[in-house]
């Protein structure tokens, strides 16, 4: 097969689902992309690629991609959808949100985003152009992704931080500077199949080959811990009891850098009266880890140098999630660790370039003095919750469903949800979020496929652009990178392009500054010196210059972290603070502590003894993202059912065979699953993938795709479970039953 | 030039279905046919479970002779995200294997 051309661009979503960041090559001929390979010279990736990137052609000329916009014209439900122009579309999207301003005020429209595409920035500026502050993952239970960990970072040390797998250096392990963790701590999350929060996965693998030892948390044997040195099967939700146990170890045993504590850090002992509260003995009774693996486990971390914590999503679904992150952050400060080689390096964009603005003086001159001062009044959540005013400045999703039903204190009358099938995916309590949406006058949902979001509430469906159809960058930690447009598909428009035009509508200030996405990219690109066209012409992507804030290593000691330019921390008192100066202001303890998960064998037994098994859901599949992928044959055919985990002990007293279908239920209701037993979850937990629709069901109403059948996320509940307003969401903890199922479900 | 074959560094080898799709994108595979094939073999052991993979070329792998004539590595090889899958000649390959514990070496054809 000849080619006419070979595309080099960045690898990120709508395509493989992800958080982005490999090097890719397009093959094109004849005005399509034929061919997907890796780009052996990108240094983040080097030239591999994932199952999901490699199936990108089926992705993109599937014949049920949504290539043109739609609007309903049966009633919703039914499935019954018209063709219509640009110009109707976006005509009819800025006439009834117009009306809603002018009779409800504009925080009466929702902007949801889910996760994976380059979303923050198109859905912000839209939003605040609109005149909404509310941004929001509409259905995220506790907003209990990343954000808690992001917060919990930043109180403790002014900065975000990450596993450092030289990624920060196009060298990589090559570098001279870069030293290889001795122990990693992999603390719920299975890296191998997805790349969250801009990393590469496999890198872990890299470090295994290079030497790295394993120290895995996790209540599933995954592939790491079965390769690690020591694996802590924990109880779901307890994280927090360990974090706080390992300190206890590390303290008492006085295997912390006494160095690295007297100079750089404030708190110390407070943190150590309270993790006194925290003997391995007691821990172990709370976590199912026995005692000596505890005190082993915190040796083994704490006596190597340099060692690195890659931590997961579970531990923002912890009670308390930020609280928890917080004493996990803890134990790569009390070590010594933070921002050396090989440890938990801080991570900043390269050369500072954002997305989308965070700066104040940024934000007024886009959006108005006014509009920024007032964007708490109204926000949900921002009331009660003092991270939402001075953190992260998005709605608190369980209280804004609420809001939609019962329409106090303001109404919300329409939602612009794009990148999220809030149904078929994040929304916990989906029956609620459901019930809520149908309630909307008016919903826009821009995808690339129906789903069962789609096809149950939207009124308007534009069509989006995947990844090779598009110009776009990315910013997230590194490299900074383009994203280059090689093909176009139908009428298909990227998230800028839909936004950016809608956005200039409602914002006349935005129509002065961008002719189009390529100047606001442009715009945005301008702390790195380089242009668009110019980063793209010198392959596509910019490591941090050296000795700058975006690069490491031991930048406190540099006087690079701070705004005043002094050797320390972006804290309150410059220091690393294990007694959060930050936290007290927002009302919250300042030191970590343990809490029981909302339902368990603790808090709630008589629950416990009717549904005795923990489930956990959202285990990553390769070949999935999310609630994305279940239609391209390549993919479905390698993770083909929406299956269950059950230890073999667990199976034998139901009475289960492995591959039958099994119903799970609770109080909330019950869905089937094709049961897997396997000895690799704990024989009182269950697995169930999360995000499961079936595109090759009927999608209209009452059906939508099987949701009702199968979506876990129906037995979930939403909270908010966090004193913060972060953290909590029940997605790995609720407590269920299995039974046969009576007849065959296929 | 001797028979080439496939090694496989089974000790890092994830599961991740990238050569099973590297493979079937390759060489145009529908869904349904497969050039290789990973296993999973999950056991317990004595203390643990013992967790591996290991994909198998099948009758279908022509060790991507199209690849291989220009230089290029086989595609499964190339985007093998644990980077534990070597392409070359069999003689070569088995000195890899003296020096490397928990390896396979295939000879597909």
């Amino acid at each position: 097969m000849g080619y006419d051309n070979v595309v080099t661009t960045t690898a990120w979503s709508p395509g493989p689902g992800c958080h982005g960041g490999c090097g890719v090559k397009l093959y094109i001929k004849n005005g399509k992309v034929v061919k997907v390979e890796g780009d052996e010279n990108h240094p983040f990736s080097q030239g591999r690629a994932c199952p999901r990137l490699l199936a990108l052609t089926q992705y993109m000329y599937h014949p049920d991609r949504i290539t043109y916009p739609l609007k309903r014209v049966g009633a919703r439900g039914e499935g019954k959808f018209e063709r219509i122009t640009w110009d109707e579309a976006l005509d009819t999207v800025e006439e009834k949100f117009s009306n809603i301003k002018a009779e409800y005020g504009p925080e009466s429209v929702l902007f949801c985003q889910g996760t994976g595409r380059d979303i923050g920035g198109p859905i912000s500026f839209l939003a605040y152009s609109y005149g909404s502050p509310n941004w929001i993952q509409l259905g995220l239970a506790g907003h209990s992704c990343y954000t808690p960990r992001l917060g919990a970072m930043m109180a403790t040390h002014g900065d975000y931080a990450v596993l450092d797998a030289g990624q920060f250096s196009e060298k990589r392990y090559a570098d001279p500077e870069y030293e290889v963790p001795k122990v990693i701590i992999i603390w719920g999350q299975n890296p191998m199949p997805g790349c969250p929060d801009g990393f590469f996965g496999h890198w872990i693998v890299d470090c295994m080959k290079r030497g790295s030892k394993l120290i895995v948390v996790d209540p599933r044997w995954t592939w790491f811990a079965s390769r690690s040195e020591k694996f802590l099967q924990i109880r779901p939700g307890t994280d927090g009891a360990l974090a706080m146990g390992m300190i206890n170890v590390i303290i008492s045993e006085d295997l912390y850098d006494q160095e690295f504590v007297k100079n750089w850090t404030e708190g110390f002992d407070d943190l150590k009266r309270r993790a006194a509260e925290y003997p391995p003995q007691k821990v172990a009774a709370i976590t199912w880890i026995p005692e000596a693996d505890i005190i082993a486990a915190a040796r083994l971390y704490a006596s190597a140098k340099p060692a690195a914590i890659q931590w997961g999503v579970p531990i923002d679904k912890c009670p308390e999630g930020s609280t928890v992150a917080q004493a996990i952050a803890h134990l790569w400060c009390l070590t010594g660790n933070l921002d050396v080689p090989g440890g938990n390096v801080i991570a900043r964009p390269a050369y500072g370039v954002t997305t989308y603005p965070f700066s104040t003086q940024e934000m007024h001159e886009l959006y108005g003095e006014e509009f920024v001062r007032r964007l708490n009044e109204k926000r949900i959540g921002a009331k009660e919750f003092a991270m939402v005013r001075n953190f992260r400045g998005w709605a608190q999703p369980d209280l804004a469903v609420k809001q939609m039903l019962t329409g106090d204190p303001y109404p919300i009358k329409a939602c612009w949800i794009q990148t999220s099938n809030v149904l078929g995916g994040q929304a916990a309590d989906t029956a609620l979020h459901y019930e809520a949406l149908k309630k909307m006058e008016f919903v826009v949902v821009a995808d690339l496929f129906h789903n069962p979001t789609t096809m149950a509430v939207a009124d308007i469906v534009l069509p989006v652009a995947s990844i090779a159809e598009k110009e776009s960058f990315r910013s997230w930690w590194v490299p900074l990178q383009v994203i280059v447009p090689a093909v176009e598909v139908g009428e298909c428009r990227s998230d800028w392009e839909i936004n950016l035009e809608l956005a200039k509508r409602f914002n006349p200030e935005l129509a002065k500054r961008y002719g189009s996405v390529k100047d606001l990219i442009n715009d945005r690109l301008k702390p790195c010196g380089l242009t668009y066209d110019e980063l793209k012409a010198q392959g596509g992507w910019i490591m941090p210059p050296e000795n700058s804030a975006s690069r490491p290593y031991r930048r406190y000691e540099k006087g690079l972290l701070r705004p005043d330019g002094k050797p320390g921390f972006r804290t309150p008192t410059g220091k690393v603070e294990f007694a959060s100066k930050s936290y007290e202001e927002w009302g919250l303890d300042s030191l970590p502590y343990y809490s029981e998960p909302p339902e368990s064998e603790v808090r709630t037994p008589e629950v416990y003894k009717k549904y005795p098994l923990v489930m956990v859901t959202g285990r990553r599949s390769s070949v999935y993202f999310h609630s994305e992928h279940r239609m391209i044959p390549w993919l479905r055919e390698c993770d083909p059912y929406p299956i269950v985990e059950i230890h073999p002990s667990v199976a034998e007293q139901v009475g289960i065979d492995d591959g039958e279908w099994v119903v799970i239920e609770n109080d909330r209701g019950s869905i089937k699953r094709k049961a897997k037993v396997t000895p690799i979850v704990h024989p009182k937990v269950i697995s169930v993938p999360h995000g499961w629709w079936l595109p090759e069901e009927d999608g209209c109403e009452p059906n939508l795709f099987g949701i009702w059948d199968i979506n876990c996320n129906k037995l979930v509940h939403i909270g908010p479970g966090a004193k913060s307003g972060y953290g909590g969401g029940a997605y790995k903890t609720a407590l269920v039953r299995v039974k046969k199922a009576n007849g065959a479900v296929e | 030039m001797g028979r080439k074959g496939l090694f496989i560094d089974y000790e890092f080898c994830t599961g991740c279905h990238t050569c099973e799709v590297a493979c079937k994108q390759e060489n145009s595979y529908p869904a349904g046919l497969w050039g290789i094939k990973v296993n999973e073999i999950v056991l317990e052991s004595l203390d643990k479970v013992e967790i591996n993979y290991l994909p198998f070329p099948t009758e279908l792998c022509n060790l991507c002779a199209n690849r291989t004539v220009n230089g290029e590595r086989p595609s499964c090889v190339k985007h093998c995200q644990a980077d534990c899958m070597k392409y070359g000649e069999l003689t070569e390959l088995v000195k890899e294997m003296e020096n490397k514990p928990k390896t396979v070496l295939f000879a597909p054809k």
